[in-house]
Order: C-alpha cells, then structure tokens, then sequence
C-alpha cells in the first residue's frame, strides 16, 4: 500500500477534486459532511453531550430530570413548496430532532437571516406558517432574532430554530441500546419532501402533484413509546441523505449491521416515476415527517400496531432486522433476490432541500 | 409503477434466468456496452444470479467516464473566464481534471450552471447577452440530436454568444476497438438500447458479420437485460453471429431519422480521444464547418492543452472488458468516487463507480447474499416483511 501511495504522488498529475474551500456537497448529510464535523466542529468544541452525536444533545439537569437541546438552520430553496414552506419546516424539523430522543418539545428559539428587497408578505406568509406549526406541535416560540444582509449576500430568507425538550424519566433511546435480531420499523414513505422540492424547483409538472411529508413526529413518538416501552430502542429522522443515510450512520454508531429488504420500503408511485426520471434512488432522497425506529424483537409487532393508528405512522412497515456482522454495513435485499450494499453518499444530489 | 414494475417482475426474472441455466452448455463472456445497463446489473444483483458459467464484462459506454483528461481540462480552462456561464448536466461538474473539478471552480466564484436540457442555454443567452453561453456538449449518438438541435437554434436565432466544447463519441468504433484487441475476451454484446433509439441498428451489422459476434440491442431494466442476455446465449451457443432486436417496444431498425438528419447537418465524424482508452479513428463529431463560429474551443483557443493520466488506473482494460474493478489495486482504497484517479470512478454509470456504489469493495457484497447474525428478514417473528410481495 506504502508502494502504491509513492507511485500515486509520483505518477499522478493530481487530478483531486479541489477540497481546500466549501462546497455544496459539504452541506448534503452525505460523507463529506461527516468529514466536516470529525475534523473541524468536534475537535473545536470537544464536550460528551456533543459527542453522543445524536440528533439532539441530551443533558443532565441541576433540578433533576433531563433536557434535550437541539439546532437546525433552513436554507430550502425555493421558500414555497407544495405541503409547506421554509417556516413549517424550520419548527418540523427542530422538534423532530428534540423526539427523536423521546423528548417533548418545549420551547423553540427563532433567528433570521433576511435579503434586503424580500417582499414583507413572503415574510408574512412564512411567520404566519411558522406560528402554525409551533401551535399544532404544542411548541412555544420564546426568543428570537433578526439580520437583514445586502442584496445578493443571501437568498430571501434563511431561519435558524434551536428547541428546549424535556425527556420523561424512563425514556432511554440512542444507538449504544440497539441489538442483533431488533427489528427495523420505516413510518411510511420515502422521498416525499426531497422530490417535492426538485420538482417544483424544476418545474416538472407530473400528472399527481408530490406533495412534501413535512409534519411534526412528536404525537407518534409519543404512541410508539407508550406501546414499546423500554422494547424502542433507537429512533432516527432520515431527513438529508434519506432512509440509506441514516440506516448507515445508526449502524456505524451502534456497532452493527443491518440487513433490509427493497419490496418492504414504500415509495408513492408518483415519486418513484420522478426518481426514475432524475437519476435519483428514493432511498437516498430526503423525508421531513418520517422516522425510522430500532425495536426489540419482541416489541416490534406492538410498536408498528400503535405506529399504523396514527395518522403519520399508517403507512408503517417492518422493513428488516438488525443483524451482526461489520459495524456499519447495511445491505440491501433487491426485488430480484440478490443483494447489494447501501453506503452513505458522498455528495447529495439535492443541495438545499432544508 | 406503470411500465416499470413490469420490467422488474421477480417471478418474470426467475423464468428467464431458468431458461438461460437451461440453454447454456458451455462458458460465455458477454459485454454490456452501456454503462446504464452496468449500472442496473449492478444495482439490482443480476451478475449475482446468472448461472456461474456467463460472465458479464462492462463496457465503455458511460459518456462522462470516457470524455479524455484533455477536454475537462478544456472545459475548466473556459469555465475559470469571467464572461463564460459555463452550462453541464450534472454529472460532469464532479469529473476531475487536472486540477479539481467543476464543483471546486464553482466554489471559487466560476459561473458552472447544471441545466437538464441543452435548450436551456438558449434562454440563458438571451438573458444575458453581455455574458457567453458555453455548453459541455457530451454523449454518445444519444444526446447528440439535443446538442444539434441547440447549435441550429442558435445559429438560426442569430445568438452569437452561445457556444459548444464537443465531446461527442460513438459506439459502434469503439466495440470495433474491443474486437480487435488482441487481449480481447468478449464473444457477444448487449447492444445500446438508447443509441439505437436513435441511429438504428443497421451499422451493427457489418461488426456482427465482420468479428462473427451476436449483438443482440437490449434495454436496461432487468428483464430487458436478462431476455437479452438469453437471445445472445442461444446464438452463442447455435454457432450464430447475428444482430437481434430484444428492445422492439422501443425501437426499429432504422431508429429516428428525423433525430439522424438533423445530427447528420450540424456534426462530421472525426478521431476522437477516450479517457483511459486512447485515440480511436473515426469515433467521435464534430460541429461542421458551418457552425463554425460557436465551437468553444476555437472561440476560447484552448485547443494546445495536452495531459497525462495516473499510471495506476486501469480504466481502459476496464472499459475494454479485459479486467474487473476488483482487479484494480487502488479500488476502494486510493482510488474511491471522491478521489477519483480515472475515467470509471468518476461518473455514477462507470463501472468502478457502480461497484463502489454498491458495495462491492465491502466483504459481504462479494457473490451472494451476506450472511446474516440472526434470522434473516424474510423469516422475522410474524412472517415475511409487510408490503413484500
């Protein structure tokens, strides 16, 4: 390997990708990404909250009990989609990250990056759906902020939310509890909120409109808990990069494989045509009010049958197991009966979906 | 999905793969020449489930993997200029030159923009006529009827500012290429469903004829490729060397004239150079002399750039079929889709990239499936996973 590594620096006219600024593909969830956090952000702010690296952080609390924190900034572009828009999406997204530890949400803190020249009824429309948002997912928004940068240094509205959740005593979830033979648990379909912007971004117009999955997973988490008790094990939003993504990183952080099957996954038809269409596989393409749960063999049939009486979990399946074998190494049953490998992209073909 | 699930039917595979078990008596070696068809094999295990003596070899026919270091760096040269607006289908923005990608140029302030249609540039350069439209002009005979349907337009509209870098090439000198290679292993093809749409499956004759080869055109979903695979069984294994249609509800032996006469008044044939290939006569367009004035290379003189590739990569004995990924040592390792060192990594339909993809450098991916800890998912506590078939 030694050899071949002086070979290459002798004999290669470095034809490497130029890694020395940002690039899109370092905001896409996918391995460049990850490199980001592992060689900057972590090493910089080294705590052990931060390095549970959960969705959320969940930390101890002086008056007893625990809270879990999280952040998340919105760049979607563009701001208008069909089933929300950039502000529904800034609190879906921030309390789904805090439930996704089995906290309740709490309390959201809201900042905007505004471009000089938006128009105050986008911004009207925006806040009004935001505030929206906040009451169906029982979140109050307490704080905030506002910048307005030049014209041309931004792109209409960018919002960053951080949320405050409180975890009930006896809720346990994270990677480090998953064990072979747990079953995997997807809510529903996949790709829904990814292709509903590259489609209106595009202009595609298809006969049956895709329409974002973008909701709050806090009254589902909330049944699945009450049903599985300490059988759920891990729960996971797979929001950029996708079911594949997130499968991978749960995996990696906890050790394991995991072995799932192509036929369980659901895709609506009209978002697997437009897959088709793009070049884009469903399982690597981004949801906003879906999870994927880990849960013990013998909790899973209660789990997804309290999962299917929920509006967001109805479309709920067992879609594999985990299995023991390489950290990491999640495999793919085809249609056909072979088999194949899901690794973390490096890129993400749909930059700003969030 | 209408029209698709179809063609992905597992009780559909299972029939053709027994019938090709049943008619093959001896070893084959065939080639798939697109590399979408490599891509689908790949991704849907079908090289897992042919019988043990067929052996599928890829094909050079992935357009991004095989447009030469020369031109990328051709294209950065005239992206990096201020007035450019540099236009490419997605694809090509992640192929690294000699010196980083077009994803890297545009980080550092160029103007690369990834357009769906070549027609788009049409629109660009009318918005900005201050500014010069340059489009990546790549494929196979595939996308060359957009690409001379963009330069007519322009000419006809008088846009003077919109212009192409060609990089066109052709397939059937390139199998012509492969045949004649004297370390050559491949006995049949699956022909390219696509190209043919297009061009017809006429000028396949005389290769099938010439080098006593079955060409059998096939399409890229599973049971397109495994029909077509079976046809080129039975001709390899009846002696025949003849060219079968297995993509009829596509396409005809004449594919699309109206698609031909229109690439035929804006390219001529010329040598073209492929990326881990080397220079093959008569393999590549060109925009003809007419359209002269909206060829980027000479309105951007960038045509003296000369390149080397990394001795290591084996990329051309890949895409001539004489070696597998595997085979590689940098695979997987030096070698990976974010540090591409030649033509097969680089794009998603290379080969080396679809092995990558789908984990053929990982230990369980090798052959079968992977082995599993517990009981496998179709044997969980309450019967096969919900939803399955």
């Amino acid at each position: 390997m030694e050899e071949l590594t002086s070979l290459l620096q002798a004999s290669c006219p470095a034809p490497r990708p130029e890694r020395e600024r940002i690039v899109l593909g370092h905001g896409a969830g996918g391995k460049l990404t990850a490199q980001l956090l592992e060689e900057l952000f972590l090493p910089a702010f080294r705590n052990p909250a931060l390095e549970q690296r959960g969705d959320q952080a969940v930390v101890g609390w002086p008056g007893g009990g625990r809270l879990a924190l999280s952040t998340d900034s919105f760049v979607v572009t563009p701001i208008f989609f069909p089933g929300g828009d950039i502000g529904s999406l800034a609190v879906h997204g921030t309390v789904n990250d805090l439930a996704m530890g089995g906290a309740r949400p709490l309390w959201l803190t809201a900042a905007f990056i505004l471009e000089e020249g938006l128009a105050q009824e986008e911004l009207r429309r925006v806040v009004g759906s935001m505030a929206e948002a906040a009451r169906a997912a029982g979140v109050e928004i307490v704080t905030g902020d506002t910048k307005v940068v030049n014209r041309g240094k931004g792109d209409g509205v960018f919002i960053t939310t951080a949320g405050v959740g409180w975890v009930p005593a006896g809720v346990e979830l994270g990677p480090e509890r998953v064990r072979p033979g747990d079953q995997i648990l997807l809510s529903g379909t996949v790709g829904d909120h990814g292709l509903a912007i590259l489609s209106q971004r595009e202009g595609l117009g298809f006969e049956e409109a895709i329409v974002s999955d973008s909701a709050a997973l806090g009254p589902l988490v909330e049944a699945m808990l009450e049903a599985g008790g300490g059988g759920v094990r891990c729960l996971r939003d797979p929001t950029r990069g996708g079911v594949a993504t997130a499968l991978c990183e749960l995996a990696e952080r906890a050790g394991v494989g995991m072995r799932v099957e192509q036929e369980a996954i659901p895709v609506r038809e009209a978002v697997a045509s437009a897959c088709e269409l793009l070049g884009i596989d469903p399982l690597f393409a981004a949801n906003e009010g879906k999870l994927v749960a880990v849960v013990a063999a013998e909790a899973a049939e209660r789990v997804l049958a309290a999962m299917r009486r929920q509006r967001l979990g109805a479309e709920g399946r067992r879609i594999g197991e985990v299995v023991e074998g390489r950290a990491g190494l999640v495999t793919l049953g085809t249609g056909l009966g072979g088999t194949r490998v899901l690794d973390r992209p490096w890129h993400e073909p749909l930059p700003r979906i969030c | 999905m209408k029209y698709l699930d179809e063609y992905r039917d597992p009780r559909l595979a299972a029939t053709l793969l027994e019938a090709i078990g049943r008619a093959q008596t001896r070893p084959w070696v065939i080639m798939e020449v697109c590399g979408g068809q490599t891509h689908s094999i790949v991704k849907h295990g079908l090289d897992q489930l042919l019988p043990a003596g067929i052996e599928l070899v890829h094909g050079p026919g992935c357009p991004v993997c095989v447009t030469s270091l020369e031109m990328m760096d051709k294209a950065h040269a005239i992206a990096r200029r201020p007035e450019v607006i540099f236009c490419s289908f997605g694809d090509m923005l992640r192929v690294p030159g000699s010196g980083g990608d077009l994803f890297g140029l545009r980080a550092q302030g160029a103007d690369v923009r990834i357009v769906y249609s070549p027609l788009d540039c049409l629109a660009l350069a009318r918005q900005h006529p201050e500014r010069e439209v340059v489009f990546f002009a790549i494929g196979f005979e595939t996308t060359a009827p957009a690409n001379a349907m963009l330069v007519e337009r322009a000419q006809r509209e008088g846009l003077g500012n919109v212009s192409v870098l060609v990089s066109h090439v052709l397939v059937p000198p390139a199998m012509a290429n492969i045949l004649q290679s004297p370390a050559n292993r491949v006995q049949a093809f699956l022909g390219p469903g696509h190209v043919c749409a297009v061009m017809g499956y006429r000028e396949y004759e005389p290769i099938a004829a010439r080098f006593r080869v079955p060409i059998v055109i096939a399409g890229f979903e599973p049971l397109d490729l495994l029909e077509a695979t079976l046809r080129a069984v039975r001709q390899l294994e009846a002696g025949q060397a003849q060219v079968d249609n297995a993509y009829a509800r596509i396409l005809g032996r004449e594919g699309n004239p109206a698609a031909r006469a229109l690439v035929q008044r804006v390219f001529e044939t010329c040598d073209r150079k492929w990326r881990g290939v080397g220079e093959i006569a008569q393999s590549g367009y060109r925009l003809r002399g007419e359209y002269r004035a909206h060829d980027a290379e000479r309105k951007f003189e960038v045509a003296a750039i000369a390149t080397r590739e990394p001795e290591v990569c084996i990329s051309g004995q890949i895409l001539t079929g004489i070696q597998k990924p595997q085979d590689c040592p940098a695979f997987g390792g030096a070698c990976t889709p974010l540090h591409p060192l030649g033509a097969t990594m680089v794009s998603a339909e290379g080969a080396c990239a679809a092995y990558y993809a789908y984990g053929r450098h990982l230990p369980a991916a090798a052959g079968r499936p992977a082995e599993s800890g517990g009981r496998s998912a179709d044997e969980g506590p309450w019967g096969p996973p919900v939803g399955a078939r």
